[in-house]
């Protein structure tokens, strides 16, 4: 038995003597007690983000190769950073990206303010439709990547046979996800459907935090349905519009899940993210040094993205 | 006794309006924006050359800022 279990049994008259363990965390102070608690979750984090981080930068000023592991070091300087910001591949990746982000953001924003703004209406049934319109949010992207492959089959897919009958093209003679021109807008398709739905819940929090007496002032004013939105349902949602918007685009720019499900980079490198880009030289061409630059780069671009999402968000919260 | 109705208020120089986290804050900003924006444009490659930088500028500016009296 332990000193612990032995201790706590002794007493002395009607005063239960503590055990020692006891008596020693009650000596701590304060301070010390949050240092306790707090410390282990501060050496996961060192250890889980924190290390590899360092380990990150550390490995894109080298020609470290992983596959490769015993070869001698040798280090480069910025010369990865020099070599990947004046690649026109890189570049045209980054185009890419660009495309995805840009259109992703407006088509969810307008798609989802305009869903929150009939949804916040509370017509008959309305929360049916908000569950059912927030279905796809909830689904993981393998799923969604998985089966909108399937949708996009030119000989068997829904989504062609849709078109099929809503334009007169025969079903086969068009791929989704295998042409140059339409592959880009497959992947934005997908990302719209499934992500919609988050940009519509910020909005409608948005919504339903505007007061009710603006609108009966405005009324009492005689102001249109139309100016009401402009000049107070709009400018008063913007902050949250502003927070889905940065969210949005700075998930987007990360994206790297579906696109690799549903069309891997391809056809050719028409819808190659940055994201594809860096796992085909990080373990594809196992060029480690350069993947890690090319890593930083696009940490920094997403670090400064949400320094600039904490202060819409601060804005938020202060209403 | 009389009173002088134009005695100054100590006013606030330019530094002190100007250095404040405020608009710092928002000049950082501004730079990380457009230094995404030079990643992302497809139009000059020497844009997108030194967008790295002047997104990384903009982040430790932030950083710094973040830390200076409202």
């Amino acid at each position: 038995m332990n000193d612990l279990s032995a201790s706590s049994r002794i007493t002395y008259g009607a005063v239960p003597v503590q055990p020692a363990v006891v008596r020693r965390i009650r000596g701590l102070s304060d301070k010390a007690l949050a240092w306790l608690f707090i410390t282990p979750t501060m050496v996961l984090l060192l250890a889980i983000n924190i290390f590899p981080l360092v380990w990150t930068i550390y490995l894109s000023f080298t020609n470290y190769r992983a596959n490769r592991a015993n070869a001698p070091v040798k280090w480069l300087g910025i010369d990865w950073y020099q070599t990947i910001l004046t690649d026109p591949d890189i570049w045209a990746a980054m185009q890419v990206t660009a495309h995805f982000v840009f259109w992703t953001v407006v088509i969810e924003t307008v798609l989802g303010f305009g869903l929150a703004f009939l949804i916040d209406k509370k017509f008959r049934g309305h929360g049916v439709w908000t569950t059912i319109i927030l279905l796809p949010m909830m689904l993981s992207p393998a799923v969604v990547g998985n089966f909108w492959t399937f949708l996009y089959q030119p000989q068997i897919g829904l989504f062609n046979y849709v078109v099929a009958f809503l334009t007169g093209r025969p079903a086969s003679s068009f791929q989704m996800l295998g042409d140059v021109t339409l592959s880009p807008w497959a992947i934005v398709i997908v990302d719209a459907w499934m992500w919609t739905p988050y940009v519509m819940l910020i909005c409608l929090a948005g919504l339903r935090s505007i007061p009710d007496y603006i609108y009966e002032a405005a009324e009492v004013d005689r102001a249109s349905k139309w100016r009401q939105f402009w000049s107070i349902t709009l400018p008063m949602a913007l902050p949250f519009i502003m927070l889905a918007v940065l969210f949005r685009g700075i998930e987007n720019f990360k994206m790297f899940d579906m696109v690799n499900l549903l069309t891997g980079g391809g056809p050719g490198s028409t819808t190659e993210v940055a994201s594809i880009t860096l796992k085909r030289a990080a373990f594809e061409s196992w060029r480690t040094g350069y993947s890690s630059a090319f890593a930083i780069i696009l940490f920094v671009t997403v670090f400064g993205l949400a320094n600039i999402y904490v202060k819409a968000l601060n804005r938020v919260k202060s209403r | 006794m009389s009173l002088d109705a134009h005695t100054r208020m100590p006013g606030r120089s330019f530094a002190d309006r100007i250095l404040r986290r405020g608009p710092l804050e928002a000049i950082a900003t501004t730079i990380i924006a457009a230094g995404v924006v030079m990643l992302m444009q497809p139009f000059f490659l020497t844009l997108y050359s030194w967008s790295f930088a002047t997104t990384l500028f903009g982040t430790v500016m932030f950083i710094i800022v973040s830390k200076v009296r409202e």
